[in-house]
């Protein structure tokens, strides 16, 4: 939930990068870290383990300029995939503002696609969010690899009312990266117009 | 949605930091700051120029997210209270009425029955302030949000460099 400061004129929401093992969550925090100038950034945090595997979360604190005289931060957090930490999936899900799915785009991930949009779901479920409520994109990733199911089977798939904006990547080369950022950012900031 | 919207206002940051200040003092500290349970720098005090304050402020939030998962399995309700020692600073963290956390890193000029006694002093006072702080958040004649009149146009505008 965004953080509003009057005294310090900031406003600071969460958004959190959600999807199935291996499905380049990291990664796109890391394009997003070696892209970004070093005035609008803080340091990346990467809690992980020795084979680069996310093992609690990955931080990443950026600063996107000015909304009338408030400055707007975005903290952006992956989650770990691997099924066995749900108890932290969970964890880093409080409090959030905007979610990004990442999809895996390969044949053989699809199963572990859904498992994981179901788990999203859930857990968001538990903490009284509702998926179709809140701020939230798809990224179909890994758009460079040659055994990659059609974009209608992912959309068919994992965005079947076509109403959540979806995004084509291939993130380690950027392509969709920030382009998924911008449209969440600013469901975020739509939202905080609204008043919610 | 889950919780209140987290907001502060002038008046309760200056009370904040007034205690920050004079805990940094009075337990011959090195930094004081205060978090949310989110992650988000609320205060700071002391010495922290050389420090990552937000960095920090993330990972004392993952940190407490991680105790409190770990005090629910054993059905406890929370473990209020860590300490961290280390060789030449130590890191004391207090949860303070459910909802922020304060820290208080202290090197061997202090001592932890020291630090522990005067949390437990700042820890009341910040208690009142958030409390007061909640019940303006929720109290619905007081200002909307700024973000109400934002414009599709200024959002745009935040993208366009
Ligand atoms: N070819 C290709 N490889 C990718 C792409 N995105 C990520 N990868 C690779 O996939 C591997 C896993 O990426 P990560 O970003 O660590 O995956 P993750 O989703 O953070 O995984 P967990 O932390 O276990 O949840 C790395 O070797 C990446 O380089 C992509 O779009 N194309
Ligand atoms: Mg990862």
């Amino acid at each position: 939930m965004s953080f509003i400061n009057y005294s310090s004129r900031e406003i600071n929401c969460k958004i959190v990068y959600y999807g199935p093992g291996l499905c380049g969550k990291t990664t796109n925090l890391q394009y997003i870290y070696n892209r970004t100038s070093p005035t609008a950034k803080g340091k990346m945090i990467s809690l992980a383990t020795e084979t680069e595997r996310t093992l609690f979360f990955d931080f990443l604190p950026l600063s996107l300029g000015e909304i009338r005289g408030f400055k707007t931060r975005f903290h952006l957090y992956t989650v770990p995939g691997q099924v066995f930490y749900d108890a932290s999936r969970k964890l880093i899900l409080k409090g959030v503002d905007g979610v990004v799915f990442v999809a895996d785009s390969q044949i053989e991930r699809m199963e572990a696609n859904l498992e994981s949009l179901e788990n999203l779901r859930y857990n968001l479920q538990e903490q009284g969010y509702d998926l179709d409520k809140i701020p939230y994109v798809i990224q179909y990733n890994k758009r460079d690899l040659p055994n990659v199911a059609s974009v209608e089977e992912l959309k068919s798939l994992l965005n079947p009312s076509d109403v959540v904006p979806d995004f084509e990547a291939s993130a380690p080369n950027g392509m969709g990266v920030f382009d998924t950022l911008k449209a969440v950012a600013k469901l975020v900031l739509t939202e905080l117009k609204r008043g919610r | 949605m889950a919780d209140p919207q987290l907001v502060m206002y002038e008046e309760e940051f200056v009370q904040i930091q007034q205690v920050c200040d004079k805990l940094i003092r009075d337990a011959n500290a090195l930094v004081v700051f205060i978090v949310d349970k989110n992650g988000q720098l609320i205060a700071t005090s002391g010495d922290y120029e050389h420090l990552d304050t937000t960095s920090l402020a993330s990972l004392t939030a993952g940190n407490i997210a991680a105790t409190g998962g770990m005090a629910k399995l054993l059905k406890e309700n929370e473990f209020a209270t860590q300490f961290h020692e280390g060789e030449k600073q130590n890191i004391h963290i207090q949860i303070v009425g459910q909802r922020v956390i304060l820290v208080v890193i202290f090197d061997e000029r202090s001592s932890l029955g020291l630090v522990r006694l005067r949390v437990r002093k700042a820890n009341e006072h910040l208690n009142d302030i958030f409390e007061s702080l909640l019940r303006k958040v929720q109290d619905p004649s007081i200002g909307n949000s700024p973000f109400a009149e934002i414009t599709d146009e200024d959002i745009d505008n935040l993208f366009n460099d």
